[in-house]
Formats: structure tokens, sequence, C-alpha cells
């Protein structure tokens, strides 16, 4: 059951990512994106990490990406016409992938023996309980400092974006 | 087999990132260029949720969370810059916004 | 004593007009100078006045110049007899010429430097004369050098000028050369280089080091005082004003290479084969520069190789062991070799710039005073006695005889040739008939009274100044012969010389040319002075400067110093071009820099840290 659920997930986040990479027009990238995250969000709750998975739903899909279709719509984007002017990425880029990926393909193979299973519902310490309960005592610290960011991203956008008062 | 190896895990991350790393190279369209770096940002989070089921410990995922908090805080922060550029150089060409000389 | 106050006077004189002499009139400018010179004749008289019978030296030392390890070099000045003749033939003579100066200079332009220079020769003259060591005598000498450079290019705008003054630098420098290698020999070898206390170790030194010492030295002497081969500079030198020809390359700056080795007499006389070496020098160039004198047309030209070949005299008196017969040459040199130069100056003053003696004759009765004056030089260089010249000469050829009756004999036909060359001069320019286009008129007092005193110098000098007598102490005199014959054939060459004159330019004035026509490749060679400045040309001087000019300047410098300095900037710059590129201000490229970057830590990190 897992391992169907897994495969499923797996491959709709891997299509919608390359969806995300393909497509010339920005808005059906943000769709694609969205799909992405949704899979990811199911295959957390597979990892067991019951909280971030709704976390993953409501900030990254429900907000961030709202604010890139916002954004999208506002620059009023089009799909990509011209050809670009890199040709190091071009060149490099792809095989540079490939090797990338062989190599934490390899690493992971490794690194990690064919006896550990992902099995759902093996760990249950990902509840909203066992994670706010580490982020108010241990992870204090972190937290606050995250929140003051958040407050500065918030003022850094407003700064940015607003028009120019004549 | 009960469960999904969890190289199979570790690999999705990767590709992922991958995914990510080719879009950031190979498009022109600067929004596009962010949600790549989103989508690499997404495979990270997946191996660090990994990891945190490995160790049975819940730290993986406070990274994880934390990771999320900055992801969206750059977002906005990013978009806004991105805004500024476009009304400076009527432009979303990733290519056009560079003014170094030849 | 004060004995620094001696040079001292003419550098006021130097430091005054050179600073200050522009705005001021000629009459203050040559009062200036003639004075600081006189002040230090006054000085000298009263200093030497004041140290007596000067058997003893009398040492004054002013301070430390030099102290470094072993060598301590003090700024120290002496006296002793040989100084105080040298002092007195330096100042009295300059004095005189100084004088001789401002008429001969009234219309000439640079005035004002003329008299700074002459003075600022006086004062590095002086301080090589009075020194107390080697070094401070080297200061003296190169600043003599210095000063003959800028007499000689005086007229800096003419072309031949500088070339000589370039000439004349270059050449003594050759000489300072091997001066200065003896200074460092001597430094090495006596750790010290105070006269006393070099000469009085001298007794105890490898006659090997003491000859090497000595040649170098000789050297020296040769750039300095234009011997062979390093002559070829002072005939060059009569480019500049006759009064610097009479003063500098006559009287004292020549005569410094003949004091130097009278000087380091202890040395020498340890070294016999340099003394050899000196004397040979002396007589060849004695007999050389005669031959070529015989025949110049320039009336200046002759008397620069009469110079030469009187120094060649000074050197062979010395070589023979007649220090005290050389000083004495030198001294009655002094007197009738400047009064034959301010002579022909007042000749060419006379006939307003030429000196060519084809151009001259019957000037005897157009100029009398400087023809008198004249004559007086004449007979005192032939070696008539009882004048000047007849003493000195006459000491050296005998001691010369003593030595090797060969350079006796080459030392006679050579006063023959002198006696002829000057006769012929003479005749030329004042006998006969006046061959040239100008108005000749006599020159003004200021500039013959200078002639009358030196006339009357080299008639009385010799006879007056026994100088050998003087310099006894110094320099014991040889062993009197009571054989008077090699007096007699001296003197009866010098009168068969002048007989010669006679007849070959009075009585028989075609003669000179029919005996041209008949030997004219003997003549054409002596005429060109044996091509010896064309053959350093083609084998010392074009080889150096093309050298130069191929390997130094355009192998070395520009090629290799040039290339490697440039190349680093090129290759800096190169490398910077190519790193250039990988700041494109593409994004999308810098993200590929730091993939590449990524994998190959990865790689490391992972693949070769072992994890297999």
């Amino acid at each position: 059951m897992d391992v169907i659920l897994f495969l499923i997930f797996a491959v709709i986040a891997v299509v919608c990512g390359i969806n995300v990479v393909v497509q010339t027009h920005p808005i059906s990238s943000a769709i694609s994106l969205i799909g992405v995250m949704g899979s990811l969000a199911v295959l957390y709750l597979l990892l067991g990490a019951e909280f971030l998975a709704a976390a993953q739903v409501i900030v990254y899909a429900g907000a961030v990406m709202v604010l890139f279709v916002f954004v999208i719509m506002l620059l009023n984007a089009g799909a990509e016409t011209r050809r670009g002017r890199s040709l190091l990425a071009q060149l490099l880029g792809i095989p540079l992938l490939l090797v990338f990926l062989g190599l934490m393909a390899y690493f992971a193979q490794r690194l990690f023996p064919a006896t550990a299973m992902v099995r759902f519902g093996a760990f249950r310490g990902g509840t909203a309980l066992d994670v706010g309960e580490a982020l108010f005592t241990r992870f204090l610290l972190p937290f606050e400092v995250v929140s003051v960011l958040i407050l500065i991203a918030i003022l850094g956008a407003v700064v940015l974006a607003r028009k120019e008062l004549d | 087999m009960t469960g999904v190896p969890l190289s199979w895990y570790l690999i999705l991350s990767a590709v992922l990132f991958s995914l990510g790393v080719a879009g950031f190279l190979l498009r022109r369209n600067v929004i596009t260029v962010f949600m790549s770096i989103e989508l690499m940002l997404n495979g990270v989070n997946l191996s660090f949720i990994t990891f945190s089921y490995q160790l049975r410990q819940v730290n993986g995922q406070i990274f994880s969370f934390l990771v999320m908090v900055v992801a969206a805080a750059e977002a906005a922060v990013g978009l806004a810059i991105i805004l500024t550029v476009f009304k400076n150089r009527a432009t979303l060409n990733i290519d056009d916004v560079s003014s170094m000389k030849d | 004593m004060q004995l620094w106050l001696i040079p001292v006077f003419p550098l006021t004189g130097f430091l005054l007009n050179g600073i200050f002499g522009r705005r001021w009139s000629k009459a203050v400018i040559h009062t200036i100078a003639v004075g600081s010179v006189l002040l230090s004749f006054a000085w000298v008289l009263k200093t030497l006045a004041g140290l007596g019978d000067l058997s003893a030296a009398h040492t004054e030392q002013y301070f430390t110049w030099i102290q470094s390890g072993i060598l301590h070099v003090g700024m120290d000045f002496t006296v002793d007899r040989l100084t105080a003749v040298m002092l007195l033939v330096v100042t009295g003579v300059g004095l005189v010429i100084h004088i001789y100066s401002i008429g001969y200079m009234a219309h000439e332009g640079g005035y004002q430097r003329f008299f700074a220079y002459m003075n600022l020769f006086m004062f590095f003259m002086l301080i090589l004369v009075l020194a107390a060591n080697y070094l401070v005598m080297f200061v003296g000498w190169e600043g003599v050098g210095l000063c003959s450079y800028l007499l000689i290019g005086f007229y800096f705008d003419k072309k031949f000028a500088t070339n000589a003054g370039n000439k004349a630098f270059i050449v003594n420098r050759i000489g300072d050369f091997g001066f200065s290698l003896a200074l460092f020999l001597i430094v090495v070898h006596f750790g010290t280089l105070d006269f006393g206390a070099v000469f009085t170790a001298a007794g105890g030194k490898s006659e090997g080091t003491l000859t090497a010492i000595a040649l170098l030295l000789l050297v020296g002497a040769c750039g300095k005082s234009a011997q062979l081969p390093l002559y070829v500079w002072l005939p060059d030198a009569m480019a500049g004003p006759t009064p610097v020809s009479a003063l500098i390359h006559a009287a004292t700056m020549v005569t410094a290479g003949v004091y130097m080795v009278a000087r380091s007499a202890a040395i020498f006389t340890r070294a016999p084969a340099a003394m050899e070496a000196v004397a040979i020098v002396g007589v060849a160039t004695a007999f050389f520069a005669a031959t070529i004198g015989m025949l110049q047309n320039d009336i200046k030209k002759v008397f620069a190789y009469s110079t030469v070949s009187q120094l060649g005299y000074m050197f062979l008196g010395a070589g023979v062991g007649a220090f005290s017969a050389g000083i004495y040459h030198l001294v009655t040199h002094a007197f009738f070799k400047a009064l034959l130069f301010l002579a022909s100056g007042s000749v060419i003053h006379a006939l307003s710039g030429e000196q060519d003696l084809r151009n001259m004759g019957g000037l005897g009765k157009k100029i009398p005073w400087t023809f008198a004056t004249m004559l007086c030089a004449g007979v005192a260089i032939a070696g008539v006695p009882p004048f000047a010249g007849f003493y000195s000469k006459d000491a050296i050829l005998a001691a010369a005889n003593n030595h090797a009756p060969w350079m006796y004999w080459v030392g006679v036909i050579t006063a023959g040739m002198t006696a002829f060359y000057v006769f012929r001069a003479i005749f030329m320019a004042f006998l006969g008939e006046y061959r040239g286009k100008g108005h000749p008129h006599e020159s003004p007092a200021v500039m013959l009274v200078p002639l009358v005193i030196l006339g009357a110098l080299s008639l009385v000098g010799g006879y007056l100044f026994r100088v050998p007598g003087y310099l006894a102490p110094l320099f014991p005199l040889a062993v009197e012969s009571h054989d008077i014959s090699p007096m007699l054939i001296s003197v009866a060459f010098g009168l068969g010389g002048i007989a010669l004159a006679w007849v070959f330019y009075v009585v028989r004035p075609g003669l000179p040319d029919q005996l041209a026509a008949t030997f004219s490749g003997l003549y054409k060679l002596v005429y060109n002075k044996y091509f010896v400045d064309e053959i350093y040309g083609a084998v010392v001087v074009t080889p150096v400067v093309s050298g130069s000019r191929e390997v130094l300047w355009k192998g070395v410098d520009v090629a290799v110093i040039d290339g490697a300095v440039n190349g680093a900037g090129n290759r800096a710059r190169g490398i910077g071009g190519v790193l250039k590129l990988l700041q494109s201000g593409n994004i999308r490229s810098y993200a590929t820099w730091v993939l590449l970057g990524g994998v190959v830590l990865l790689f490391v990190m992972g693949v070769m840290g072992g994890l297999r």
C-alpha cells in the first residue's frame, strides 16, 4: 500500500516538476508547481509529518503560490518568445545535472542500507503537539528570529513595491 | 514489501532538486526562475523530513518548517524586487537585466 | 697654518661668480675671480714663509670623511717641499693666466661661466696638490677632469668642442679606472690610503704587489697626463679657449700625473719593472708626439703635441729615478709652455681668430711684444743655455744616460725635433710676409703683462729656482757625473733644430713642400697623426657603441628587461581578460558555475573521500 501511494504521488510530483520547467507560459508553470506541492504534502503524510503536510498545503500551495499567481497577473507576463543568450548554461547545464543526479543517487544507495524502510505510521512524532513542543522549547530562538525575519520581509516587500509618492 | 526504501525518497528529493536547477538554468522568464527556486526548496524539504523519519526525531521537521518560513519570506521580497525591476527595465527576461559591459 | 684657505679662496670665487655672476658686470666678475686666485697665492706665500724650511711635512687634519671597518680616510692636507713647489706653480702661473684671461675673454660670451669654471678648476687642483691621502687626491683628480670637460666644451654650440670635451672626459675615465684599481689594491694590502702610512709600510710589501699598484697608478697618470696610449684627448682639447689650454693642458692639470708618480716614489722605486715602464712610456711618447708636432699647421695643435712630448720627458725623468728632475721640468715647462700658449692666444687674438700657420707670417713687426715673449719661450723649450728649459731637460737627459743610453739618444733626437717644431711655428708666424687677410693688432696690456712675466720666468726661472736641490731631502740627488759631453750633445741638437727650422722656413721656404711631395706616404702618415684616432675609432669606439646599441640596448634593455616587465603586465592583462569572461553579468552562467563547483565538491568529498 505504501509503495503504491508513494509511486503514484512521486510520479505526479515529477511530472508536474517537469511541467514547471517545460511550460512556456508562467501561469502553467505556477499551476504545475501547485501540483508538486500537493503531492509532496501526501508524501510528507506517508513519512509521518502530519503538521508539515498541512502547513505545506496552507502556506506553500495556499499563500506563496497565490502570491506568484497574483504577480504573474500583475505583470501580465506572457509566454516566453526569444532564445536565451547563455551558451554556457545551455552547454554545461544538462550534463552537469545528470552527473549531479547520478552522484546523489549513488550516495543515497550507498549510505542507507536496503533494510531501512518507510512505513506509514512507523513514526508518530510528527504531530502538532510534537512540533509545537520542540518549537517552543528547544527551538525557541530560531522561532523568534524567524518571526522577525517575516516582519522584515513584509516591510521590505511593502517598501519595494509601493508606488512612489509624487 | 511493506514499506518504501528510504533511498527512494532521497532519490526523489534529488530529482526534484535537479528539476529545479534545470529550470533555473534553462528558463528566461524571471518568474519561472523563481518558481524553480521554490521547487528546489521543496526538494530539500522532502529530504529533511526523510531524515527526520530515519532518526525518529522531530528536528528535521522543525528544519523543514523553518525552511518553509524563509521560503515564504523570500518569495515575498523576491517578487517585490521583480516588480521593481520590471518597473525599471520593462522586461522579464533574466538575460536582459544585466547592465554590465560586454 | 689654515691650509684649507688655499683652496677655499677660489671655491668662494666660483660660488660667488657662479650664483650671482649673471647680474654683475664683467669688471666685478673678473675682480672676484682674479682676486680669489691672488688671495690664494698670497696665502701660499704666507704659509710657506711661516712653515720654515719644511724638511718635515706639515699636516693638518680637518675631519673624518670615511670610517668603515679598517679604512679610515680623513680630509687631510699636507705640505712638504714637493707640495710647496706644486703650490707655487699652480697658484702663481694660475694667477698670471687669470689676469691674461681678462683681456682674452673680453669679447667672448660666457664671461661669468668662464671665470667660475676657472676658479672651480683652481679649487680642485689645489685639493689634488694638498691632499694627504690618495682618496682626497682622487677627489681633486676627478674634479680637474670635470673642469677640463666643462672648459674644453666651453663653446658648447660648436659640435667639435663638445665632442672634444666628451673625448677628454672619457679617455680620462679609462685612466681613472686604473687609478681606482690601484686604490683598491692599496686598501687591500696596506689597509689605509694615507701617504705617510703607505709609504712607510711600502718597504714590507712584496715586489709583485707594488709593481701591480705602480702599473695601475701609471695607467691613471697616462690618462691624466696624456701619455701613450691615452694621449688622444689633448690635441682635441685645443677646442677650448686659449687660457684654458695654457692653464689646464700645459701648466697644471696634465702635470698632475707626474706629481702623482713623484708623490708615490716610495712605491715606484721598489718596483723596478714599473719604473722601467714609466720611462719607456715617457720616452716613446716624447718621440712620437714630437714627430707629429713637426707637421701640424694649427698653431695650438703644434703646442698641444709639444705638451704631450714634454710630459713624456717628465715621465722619463721619473722613470729613471730622477724624480726631482721630472718635477724641475714640470716647473720650467709650466713657464714656457703657458707662455707659448698665451702668446699663441695673443696671435690668434691679433688675427681675430685665425689659427692656421699657413695664413700667418710677418707678424714680428706688427705684434712685437708677442714676438719677443714667444722667442723667450722658444729658446727656453729648445734647451738653449742658460734659459729655463736647458737646466731641467739636461737633468733628465743626464739621468737617462746613466740609466740606459738608448733612452738618452732618443731623448736627444726628440730635443732636436722640439726645437725644430717650435721655431718652425715661430718663423712661420712671425717672419716673412703676411699671408693672411686680416688686420693684425697688438694685444692690450692686460694680456701683455702676463706674457712678459712668463717670458722673464722662462729666461731666468731655471737658474733661479734650483728645484732638485730644494727637493733633495725627498728625492736624493743622483751622483753628479763630470762628463759634460751628454750636455753638449743635447745643446748641439737643440741648436741644430733651430738652424734646420731657419733653413726650412726662412731661407728656403719651398723646401718643406718639396720634401713633403717626395716622401708623400710618410708625410701623409705623420700629418694624419698616424691615424691613431681612426684606429681607436674603429677598434674601440665603434664596437663599443654598436655593441651597446645592438646588444645592450636593443637586446637586453628592450627585449629582455622591457620584455619581462611589459610581458608581465601583458600576461596579467591576458589572464584578467580570460577571467573577465567569468563575470558576464549573466545570472544563468553564474548558476552554472555554482552547479559545477557543487558537483566537483560532491565528487571530491564523496567518491574520493572514501565512499566507494
